[in-house]
């Protein structure tokens, strides 16, 4: 299930004129709106600490993630639960779980943001190529997009893996290629209608040329929809990527991602279901502090989709 | 007016394309069928008619949003019809529009500098010269040059629709079309900002060509009129001629409609239902169906616009039997 | 009316064809020799000569994807180069049923949870329940369906045995119930939050407004009239779900054991059994298309609205 605004369910973010990104007063706006959101902030607040563990990560680990520890195993070779000296307990190769959390938070951020980021790029070139050319140009770039968004979304990244092998890289391409084609079938919806405002066709009879039209009159206007897509793919991406790697296709091993580990728990979940909870714990967190900051973004953009939501 | 001064011509223009209006629904419209007038330098030309007869895609076609698909255009004696690349940019500096409606002509997301300055860049005024023409620009139109740093929200509609005339002005364009320039504005602005047209154009020399649905403005505008009904021009005159001695019954009807322009006495006249689907007009002269004075022939045969004893000229049987010189020849004023 | 459901149809068989063509792509990206797969790793190079020979794949790529097609009309997806002497057709139909009853249970959970979920949130906005099933669709729109299944074969088959550990067996639906609630949550969270949305929206609308002022009772107002309005896109959305469902839920189906397609599609990747991941990818993309031709095509006739839309 990928969590999206579809077409059908547009949430209303066309059309009506959202806050000014980059005018006067709207970065004081944003955070105002923030402080009056008790649920926005949290998620906020987590996302930024996720990111602070992100990227200290080896200062902020316990121990090695890869580490195998003499002591981090029962006698009967059975994981360790939480403890004093292992906080959330070690997995049955004797690591310690914690450590292999926070380096798993990196690797969940690196592909959810670097694969968005690609895939967003790519949606909205072409969906704003689409869109303002129209005619046989949009035609081809449209069936295009169909053709990749028929493919059930999982098994297509994990055709691609087995092809291209797995790697952190491959992941990325593969999840960014999956996910350019909503944004691109958004983008285009909107570039239609953009184009037919009548300070695009200002513009035109002004003779401003089309990339510049594109790039001034245009883009800016995506911006809003580009930022809340953004945010909510890369929630999408983490999940797709911890499904990638419960499937064991995804990052390669031994590097620590939460979907790999609530795989390797799935053998011992019965005598150590903390192998289970505390990844899949931290999948829920995170992927819903997107989400929820997706959703406040699309208010804080968009005045027009705040009731009913 | 000679020939000399003659600033546009257009001959014969029109803009059909086929209207899908479902699955099984398509069909040809004429948005607008063969349609001829002038502009002389300095002078406007005031085009009147209802929502679908076509005067908003008159202008579109001119400024070529809308590719017409017949007829031609000269402008200043050089064909400007189908103009491509770096000649119908250069084209478009020479044409200015102003649009209906203010609060979608300006970007919402641009400053009133940005919004001038990128007209001032096309016509190729370096960026450092920018701030100094926009304030000029502002001051022209009667605006502080404090606004030009506020965005388009911040205006009022009035404030927007000098804007958009200080823009269009910045590229010194010869002509000025305004599609309903004035219409989304409350009465006493609409005044101001007619007023602030007509000193530009006597400070200038600009022609315009103002598209309106309202006569009283028309007769306060323009020096020429041209009353269209679906498509095509029905009655074709200086505003004197139109204004004081209608011809064609669509004008008097419309005229009649006005309060303040009709002239006690006179017959009033009710335009009783719509103006026809453009895609599917009636047969003869289009206006048959409405029309108090129809007889027969206005069923069987369209009405070309021919010349009349009074000076202007009209697309009508009856009008022409009556005072026609000549109701065969085309117009070519 | 009927020249635009023709002009649909035909796009649909472009798409098709597009993603067939990919396959085919596809299956010439695998980094593996198929007749070395076919012949086994202690084969003579004349014997993966010959069985190359008898595959055609000594044959100009242009040929090989013309017969590929020729075969494909016919409904032969080939032969797996793994399971020995196993047509494709063969193995995806076998594994189809199980696939198919997963997808319909994951498509009732969503409906039964979902549009009742949203439908008194959105008639009480604000209420407890309105919060709690706030909070549940948020839950059941950010918890990775692996980790819930695991979670839910943790407590209610381990723990409390209640359903069977995993596997299929008879009765089916009893092994069925668990991993078709796991499949139906994602998409039951999201109906609740678009159900409740789009009821919103229509009790706002004007012709609520005036059916309350002829006086039109509440309850009648919600059901004949907002309910109706908010469920067609749901409807449509739905059948969308099915056809991705029953294109094989590849990570269900794995932690419960379901010998389904997805499972097949799965375990073909894994020992890169080109006929079998063409065979599968292909069958869940047609899946995929084939229902979205057909949801667009019913929400026409559902919505006169949509008629209009289109056809500019």
């Amino acid at each position: 299930m990928i969590n999206l605004p579809e077409n059908e369910l547009d949430f209303g973010i066309a059309g009506s004129e959202p806050t000014m990104l980059g005018q006067p007063n709207f970065w004081r706006r944003a955070l105002k709106s923030l402080m009056h959101d008790g649920v926005a902030l949290a998620s906020v607040a987590f996302i930024v600490l996720l990111v602070i563990v992100a990227v200290f990560a080896p200062w902020i680990s316990p121990y090695n993630p890869v580490q195998q520890f003499a002591n981090g195993l029962s006698p009967v070779g059975a994981p360790v639960g939480p403890g004093s000296h292992f906080l959330l307990g070690t997995d049955s190769a004797a690591r310690d779980v914690l450590s292999r959390l926070i380096y798993g938070a990196r690797v969940s951020l690196l592909v959810g943001v670097v694969a968005t980021s690609l895939a967003s790029a790519i949606g909205v070139v072409v969906g704003a190529i689409a869109g303002y050319a129209g005619g046989i140009v949009e035609s081809v770039l449209m069936r295009l997009t169909d053709m990749v968004l028929s493919f059930p979304i999982l098994l297509f990244c994990v055709a691609l893996i087995a092809v291209t092998g797995p790697s952190t890289r491959n992941v990325v391409l593969v999840i960014a290629f999956a996910y350019w084609t909503y944004l691109a079938r958004v983008v285009r919806g909107q570039v239609l209608s953009l184009k037919e405002r009548e300070f695009v066709t200002a513009a035109r009879t002004l003779g401003v040329g089309h990339i510049k039209i594109i790039r001034k009159h245009i883009l800016p206007h995506l911006m809003p929809t580009i930022i809340v897509y953004a945010t909510l793919g890369i929630a999408t991406s983490i999940l797709l990527e911890a499904s990638l790697s419960f499937l064991g296709i995804g990052v390669p091993l031994p590097q620590a991602s939460w979907g790999e580990m609530i795989s390797e728990g799935q053998q011992y979940f019965q005598s150590a279901p903390w192998l289970l909870i505390a990844p899949g714990v931290a999948l829920i967190l995170t992927v819903l502090a997107f989400n929820l900051a997706g959703d406040w973004l699309t208010d804080l953009l968009d005045p027009a989709t705040r009731e009913g939501r | 007016m000679t020939q000399t001064s003659t600033l546009l011509s257009v001959r014969d223009l029109s803009v059909h394309f086929r209207l899908r209006r479902g699955p099984k629904d398509s069909r040809n419209v004429r948005a607008v069928d063969g349609v001829t007038f002038e502009i002389a330098k300095g002078q406007t030309l005031g085009i009147a008619g209802e929502s679908g007869s076509g005067k908003s895609t008159v202008a579109r076609s001119l400024v070529q949003i809308t590719r017409p698909t017949g007829g031609t255009i000269y402008l200043d004696g050089s064909d400007v019809t189908s103009l491509k690349g770096r000649r119908l940019k250069e084209f478009r500096r020479r044409m200015q529009m102003v649009f209906q409606d203010p609060y979608d002509s300006l970007d919402p997301r641009m400053s009133v500098r940005d919004a001038i300055g990128e007209a001032l860049s096309v016509s190729g005024l370096p960026g450092p010269r920018h701030d100094e023409t926009v304030e000029e620009l502002l001051r022209r139109v009667n605006l502080p040059a404090s606004l030009a740093r506020r965005y388009p929200g911040q205006l009022s509609g009035g404030q927007r629709q000098r804007v958009s005339i200080a823009r269009a002005l910045a590229v010194n364009p010869k002509i000025i079309i305004c599609d309903e320039a004035v219409a989304a504005l409350d009465v006493s602005i609409r005044a101001q900002v007619l007023n602030l047209l007509k000193d530009i154009q006597h400070d200038t020399g600009v022609a315009y060509l103002f598209i309106s649905h309202d006569l009283s403005t028309l007769r306060f505008m323009a020096d020429q009129v041209a009353i269209m009904y679906v498509g095509r021009v029905v009655e074709y005159g200086t505003s004197d001629e139109v204004f004081s001695r209608p011809l064609h019954p669509y004008t008097k009807a419309l005229i009649a409609a006005v309060p303040s322009v009709t002239t006690r006495g006179r017959t009033r006249l009710k335009l009783s239902g719509e103006p026809p689907d453009p895609g599917n007009p009636p047969s003869g002269c289009p206006f048959h169906p409405r029309c108090p004075e129809a007889v027969d022939q206005c069923r069987l045969t369209r009405p070309e616009l021919g010349t009349t004893d009074e000076g202007q000229s009209v697309a009508c049987h009856v009008v022409l039997s009556r005072h026609g010189r000549d109701a065969t020849r085309q117009v070519s004023p | 009316m009927s020249g635009w459901v023709i002009r649909r149809f035909l796009q649909m068989i472009l798409v098709v064809f597009g993603v067939v063509t990919l396959a085919f792509v596809f299956a010439f990206l695998v980094p593996a020799n198929p007749a070395r797969m076919v012949a086994g790793p202690q084969a003579s190079p004349a014997a993966v000569a010959s069985i190359a020979h008898q595959l055609g794949l000594d044959r100009s790529t242009w040929s090989q994807y013309w017969s590929f097609l020729g075969r494909l009309v016919h409904g032969n997806l080939g032969i797996s180069f793994v399971l020995q002497g196993r047509t494709v057709a063969s193995e995806i139909l076998r594994a189809l049923p199980y696939t198919a009853f997963l997808a319909v249970g994951g498509v009732i959970w969503e409906v039964i949870i979902g549009i009742p979920a949203g439908v008194i949130a959105a008639y009480k906005p604000r209420s407890f329940f309105d919060r709690f099933a706030t909070l549940g669709a948020l839950f059941g729109l950010s918890a990775p369906p692996f980790w819930l299944g695991l979670m839910l074969i943790y407590f209610l088959s381990y723990r409390w045995s209640i359903f069977p550990l995993n596997g299929v067996g008879s009765p089916l639906i009893w092994y069925m119930i668990l991993p078709s609630f796991t499949l139906g949550v994602g998409g039951a969270a999201f109906y609740s939050r678009m159900v409740r949305t789009t009821i919103l929206q229509v009790l706002r609308s004007p012709f609520i407004e005036f059916a309350r002022l002829k006086g039109m009772p509440e309850r009648t107002i919600l059901f004949r009239h907002v309910v109706r309005h908010a469920l067609i896109p749901v409807v449509t959305m739905l059948g969308m779900d099915l056809g991705y469902f029953l294109g094989g839920v590849l990570i269900i189906e794995s932690i419960f054991g379901i010998p389904g397609v997805g499972q097949l599609a799965f375990a073909s990747i894994s020992t890169l059994d080109v006929p079998m991941i063409t065979g599968t990818v292909m069958v869940a993309a047609i899946f995929m298309v084939v229902m979205s031709f057909i949801v667009d095509v019913a929400y026409t006739f559902i919505d006169p609205r949509v008629r209009l839309n289109r056809g500019q």
